[in-house]
């Protein structure tokens, strides 16, 4: 029987290599893809230097990650990535020794996550990470926020971690995550604020507010959950939400006039309010803001833009202990030796910042006061972590983990950054590639080649290498070699076109230059703007792009951000120089910017793109604003037209170009439009889910296709399609929440100047997400079926029929065809499309598809899937040409015979053996060379690769041993005089004779 | 499955009539209609009911007025769906106002815009769909349009407009010779997909029914390895003829130095 598995296991390994894939052997790894690691923005962080060994951090990111990160280097020992709804509530560490249950857990992570409608807990192992227990904790009520009581730091059988969230207070155990006693605190118009269990106490005390008016105060027994006394008191006035507990028997409440700071004190039987009004503690009033950290028997307000330190005293009496400028940061308390506790405040001045540890207790006392020289692109400081270590002369140590306004974080011990990372990148929105400099004559490439003598010795290596005669050492060296091959980082254009920039923008509003050879960031530059302090990033646009001037010009990016968070906030305009990072100009524009608009093919004199910008009064606006740019686009005037789509409405309207708005405002620059056409969805039955158009910037090779019995099929090829999917109101929702009867899935292909449907087809009892690849003529997109309880994917092919009669060779040669007339969209379109739907084993994130300098080199589709990883299918899978048995002629044309589901080949994943955590999109750009295309995919890590999808068959690999041809040729000429002379010789005897 | 084939039968349910506002151009132009033939059996006649809605016209960027009438009859069916059938129109031809404002978009090269309400059955009210067209493009003999409107139910998701045939580019300033709208109408809803074809038995059986069709016919020896034999061919006739040479040269008494020795070892 085994010897049958084995045989079996061997033939599988067999076929699998028979089939034609895209895979690497293992030694290329990473020759030409690089993968990066990040976390996100950290929200929490807990430390874990108790112990000696490896110090390190636990922390919980707004990328729903938790991580354990090395202390000394900043590096990842292992993390959890958790999926988008379940976002993290708190991280917590309980430390100690298991007695007798249980196994092997002496230190556990514990992390409360709230997902979107449970909540769950659960409880990792601090050394490698692995989950110990998980326990989900239902609850009623899910828009209520979930607050965390961390275990007091005993891991113990008589302790319980106490959590509440979704209207009940739970206690857990945390030996076996098992659920002790839960209390419900649903009843209407309650909210608990805070759960307080002051130490070495066996009551709990939740305090809460009814309908913002009355406080309830229940103490309960943390064994058995029962409730011992409850006590209220109503409040001649309404609270705030803000609170902040400042000890274990009183909090801090705000009250919602915002003027008023309200001590509740409840542990000696009653409660008690006492008022004091900000008013009388700081001169400038204004509306106050308790701030997050936790400082004990102190707060901190921010009122007018200044921080003020109140201490709370016994009797509940408040006073103003100091005052901060504004922009300062700062941690919770932290004990130290000897009953103090000491916070940190961290605050910039000039390109310093300024990390100051405090004692609570008495703020003149200064532990620890450091500057440290800060990089102006990482903007201000976020959040502070502190932790304290004792130094070899028993004295206090400080290190700080900061987080800075462009989601990085550093760590500061001693006066230094110890190490940083850019966790900015864990959250790219938009993503744009740009070339490098032109190799000025400056730098020659031969000197930065290795001599000959190296480069031949290096190709005899490879010889060895490919002629399986080298040994491990010199393997060793082989790869070594390969790794840092030539130039491959060099900061210049190269012929071939691998070397590239690739320019992401982040949700913090930093861009980042990533360099396709080894991922290293080029440079980074957070976006400032003379209206507002940080604008919020929204796309990114290749601004200049120059080809005529590229030796004296650099290319630029455009940014457009705006102000604020809301749609209709003022839009700001960046440009920055692509080589140097530079922001080059930055302007306010005084309008809201709803859609960005790069115009195809317009270009000024300076190769500036022309853009134009819609705003919400439905004027456009011209970008660059030249009386040259203005010239271009009058010429055109009449051929613009745009779209937007209404999708809360289901109305996709169309307009074009009608006047200058010179009548309202004198700007000359923009313009009024009109609408053209409208399709409106009916809103009962129709929601749209998803809208896609082609890439702008696509090659189309071919209009023409040419099948197997001489056929020629034109493809439909035009930038004005619009592919939209719609569905059913009810199958909006999650998938299987509808039945199949209920739910119906219609895709449209619309032409966007015109506003025909072009194409429309709906599948009964299909369902939504619907993630979409629009390329060329065809769309190829994924949805569910909730009949057959699988995904499906279904491709959509567009051919012209009006060209359809261009077949004849004579009626080409003598120039009687329609080939070359011009096109418009007002004819009546004669096209028809092909279409044919497979099932599909996976779901998928997003899709993309491989896009090739002049579009010769045949597609593949990257399909990212649930597991993040990049599928790579060739697009003759999803032909609707395919046939259950194709005849001879199709198959040597390349069409497979058809099969119910697409199949996915393991070596195809172009990630191999990485994942891309939380992957967002994914971004082809093409090289120089028409085999080969760069693909860079996004989500809290990174992952970059080149891809050839029908081999390098336009150049020679790397691994070419050209040594081999060298010493070849250099034979066979030896061989051809060897011969010559001795033939000559021959024949000289020959005569004599 | 049988709830599906209704749609089936109506997806292409194409009606086109054209109605020319004089009514002796009506008889030329003919009032074709097609009604589906297969509807008799789904037909319900107690749920039909007939509705009316309007076409506006506007020209360039004036206010839209009324330019003509849409009746159809409304069909329910049994399972809820509603469907628009035997769609007739009647279009208002152009005042001498209107043929002005339209020789004046013809020059500009303006655009000539219509609307419909997007539900028929309430047609104030809700959003319309618009549609529109240059101006340059309808003129032929007459004004031709050609509608097509895209129905769900009884709403009208959207409307494409446009002359008959192809508008060229760069658009000829042209008057029509004849005043007259020569219209023509299509009723579309939406195709149901095909289902996804499940054949893994199909496959099994159909590998076995190759079993006995397939067999590729057997090409004869020579077709298959002609171009191995060729080459055979010519070393085996090379190799002949050296032989023959050979034996000449022995007789002859020159040879090369092996031949030499070949004669040597045969002699």
């Amino acid at each position: 029987m085994a010897m049958a598995l084995r045989l079996y296991l061997l033939l599988i390994v067999f076929v699998s290599s028979a089939i034609v894939s895209f895979s690497l052997y293992e030694d290329q790894v990473g020759l030409m893809d690089w993968h990066q690691r990040y976390i996100g923005k950290v929200k929490h962080a807990v430390f874990h230097t108790q112990k000696t060994g490896r110090k390190r951090v636990i922390v919980s990111t707004e990328e729903n990650v938790v991580a354990s990160l090395d202390l000394r280097h900043g590096e990842i020992f292992w993390r959890h990535v958790l999926g988008t709804k379940d976002a993290i509530d708190g991280v917590d560490i309980a430390l100690g020794k298991c007695k007798e249950s249980c196994l092997d857990v002496p230190n556990t992570v514990f992390a409360f996550t709230l997902m979107y409608h449970r909540s769950m807990l659960r409880a990792w192992n601090l050394p490698d990470g692995q989950m110990v227990w998980e326990t989900s904790l239902h609850s009623a009520q899910h828009s209520k926020s979930l607050l965390s009581v961390p275990v007091n730091l005993k891991f113990d059988k008589d302790y319980s971690i106490l959590v509440f969230g979704g209207g009940y207070l739970h206690a857990v155990s945390p030996i076996d995550g098992e659920l002790l006693w839960k209390k419900d605190f649903t009843a209407e118009g309650f909210e608990v604020q805070r759960v307080l269990q002051p130490l070495e106490s066996s009551i709990v005390y939740v305090l809460g507010f009814l309908h913002s008016s009355e406080a309830i105060v229940y103490q309960i027994d943390s064994k058995s959950g029962e409730v011992v006394a409850e006590k209220s008191k109503a409040f001649p006035g309404r609270f705030s939400g803000e609170i902040s507990a400042v000890s274990n028997d009183k909090v801090v409440v705000l009250d919602s006039t915002r003027s008023i700071l309200v001590t509740i004190s409840f542990v000696d039987g009653e409660i008690s309010f006492q008022k004091t009004l900000i008013s009388s503690l700081v001169e400038d009033s204004g509306e106050a803001e308790i701030l997050s950290p936790l400082l004990s028997n102190m707060l901190a307000v921010k009122v007018n833009k200044r921080t003020i330190f109140v201490r709370v005293g016994d009797q509940g009496k408040l006073e103003m202990v100091d005052s901060l400028s504004d922009e300062t940061a700062m941690s919770d308390s932290l004990p130290v030796a000897d009953d103090q506790v000491a916070f940190a405040s961290v605050h910039h001045e000039g390109s310093k910042i300024h990390l100051t540890v405090k004692l609570v207790d008495d703020l003149d006392t200064v532990l620890l006061r450091e500057s440290i020289q800060m990089d102006q692109h990482r903007g201000r400081v976020d959040r502070v972590f502190i932790n304290n270590y004792i130094k070899t002369d028993r004295s206090n140590g400080f290190r700080a983990l900061i987080v800075m306004e462009d989601h990085s974080l550093l760590l500061l011990q001693q006066g230094a950054i110890v190490w940083s990372r850019e966790e900015g990148l864990a959250s790219v929105t938009d993503v744009t590639t740009a070339e490098l400099p032109v190799e000025k004559d400056g730098v020659s490439v031969a000197k930065v080649e290795h001599t000959l003598v190296d480069w031949l010795k290096g190709h005899i290596l490879k010889l060895k290498g490919s002629l399986l005669l080298a040994s491990p050492e010199d393997v060793v060296a082989i790869q070594e070699m390969r790794m840092k091959s030539s130039g491959r980082s060099k900061l210049t254009r190269d012929h071939n076109g691998f070397r590239k920039l690739f320019i992401a923008l982040t949700r913090a509003g930093k861009l980042f230059a990533l360099h396709t050879g080894d991922g290293r960031i080029v440079w980074s530059t957070l976006l400032n703007s003379p209206a507002c302090a940080r604008p919020s990033g929204i796309s990114l646009y290749q601004w200049q792009v120059p080809h005529h001037h590229a030796m004296d010009e650099n290319p630029s990016v455009l940014v457009v951000g705006r102000c604020g968070s809301d749609s209709s906030s003022p839009g700001v305009l960046s440009f920055v120089d692509v080589y140097t990072g530079k922001e080059i100009s930055s302007s306010d524009i005084g309008h809201s910017v709803v859609q960005v608009m790069p115009l195809p093919l317009f270009t000024d004199s300076t190769e500036q793109r022309l853009h134009l910008i819609a705003d919400t009064d439905g004027h456009v606006h011209l970008y660059p604003k030249t009386p040259e740019a203005l010239g271009i686009f009058q010429r055109e005037f009449q051929n613009v037209y745009w779209y937007n789509v209404e999708g809360d409405d289901g109305i996709i309207r169309g307009h074009g170009m009608k006047s200058s708005c010179a009548g309202e405002t004198a700007d000359e620059y923009c313009f009024t439009t009109r609408e053209l056409w409208t399709v409106v969805f009916p809103s009962e039955s129709e929601k749209i889910i998803s809208t896609l158009t082609r890439k702008p910037n696509e090659v189309v090779h071919t209009q023409a296709k040419v099948s197997t019995d001489q056929d020629v099929l034109y493809k439909y090829v035009s930038r004005n399609l619009l592919f939209v999917a719609t569905v059913s109101p009810k199958g909006a929702g999650e998938i299987g929440s509808v039945t199949p009867e209920e739910s119906a899935l219609v895709v449209y292909l619309i032409d966007t100047v015109t506003g025909r449907i072009l194409h429309r087809l709906s599948h009964q009892g299909c369902q939504g997400p619907v993630h979409a690849v629009f390329s060329e003529n065809w769309v190829v997109y994924h949805y569910f079926n909730l009949r057959a309880h699988k995904y499906e994917v279904t491709v959509v092919e567009i051919y012209d029929q009006s060209r359809a009669e261009n077949k004849n060779v004579w009626k080409l040669v003598l120039g009687k065809h329609n080939l070359t007339a011009p096109i418009s969209s007002y004819s009546r379109p004669e096209m028809f499309t092909k279409s044919q739907s497979y099932f599909f084993p996976q779901s998928v994130k997003t899709i993309a598809v491989t896009s090739t300098a002049k579009g010769i080199t045949s597609k593949q589709l990257l399909i990212g899937t649930i597991g993040d990883q990049i599928l790579a299918l060739d697009k003759r899978f999803v032909d609707p040409r395919r046939t259950l048995n194709p005849s001879q002629a199709e198959k040597e044309e390349g069409i497979i015979p058809l099969t119910d589901s697409l199949p996915i080949i393991p070596q195809s994943y172009i990630t191999h053996s990485l994942k891309v955590e939380g992957l967002r999109g994914i971004v082809t750009a093409p090289a120089k060379l028409e085999s080969t295309t760069h693909v860079f995919a996004y989500g809290v890590d990174l992952f970059y690769t080149r891809l050839a999808p029908s081999k390098t068959y336009d150049s020679l690999t790397d691994d070419f041993s050209y040594a081999l041809l060298l010493i070849t040729i250099v034979a066979l000429v030896a061989a051809i005089y060897i011969t010559w002379a001795l033939s000559e010789k021959k024949e000289l005897s020959e005569k004599w004779r | 499955m049988a709830k599906l084939t209704p749609f089936f039968f109506l997806s292409f349910l194409i009606i086109s009539s054209s109605l020319a506002f004089q009514s002796d151009e009506f008889g030329l132009e003919g009032a074709q209609q097609q009604t589906p033939t297969t509807r008799k059996r789904y037909s319900d006649p107690d749920s039909d009911s007939k509705v009316q809605f309007s076409l506006e016209h506007a020209f360039g960027d004036s206010d839209f007025s009324p330019a003509g009438t849409f009746s159809a009859r409304l069909k329910s069916w049994s399972h809820g769906g509603k469907t628009l059938t035997k769609l007739r129109f009647s279009r208002n031809g152009f005042s001498d106002e209107e043929k002005d404002t339209f020789k004046n978009l013809l020059k500009g090269d303006d655009f000539y815009r219509i609307r419909l309400p997007s539900n028929v059955i309430s047609p104030p009210g809700k959003e319309f769909v618009v549609a529109s067209v240059r101006a340059r493009c309808l003129p032929r003999d007459g004004l031709d349009e050609h509608f097509v409107i895209h129905m769900e139910g009884a709403n009208v998701l959207a409307v494409s407009y446009g002359s008959l045939g192809a508008c060229q580019y760069p658009r000829q300033f042209k008057l029509p010779a004849k005043w007259s709208f020569n219209s023509h109408t299509i009723l579309k809803s939406s195709e149901q997909a095909p289902r996804t074809p499940i054949f893994t038995e199909e496959i099994l059986g159909g590998e076995n029914a190759e079993g006995e069709v397939e067999p590729p016919p057997e090409r004869s020896f020579w077709a298959k390895y002609w171009m191995y034999l060729i080459p055979l061919g010519l070393v085996v006739m090379n190799a002949v003829t050296q032989a023959t040479n050979m034996a000449e040269e022995q007789t002859g008494g020159q040879a090369g130095g092996s031949q030499v020795q070949q004669s040597a070892r045969r002699r």
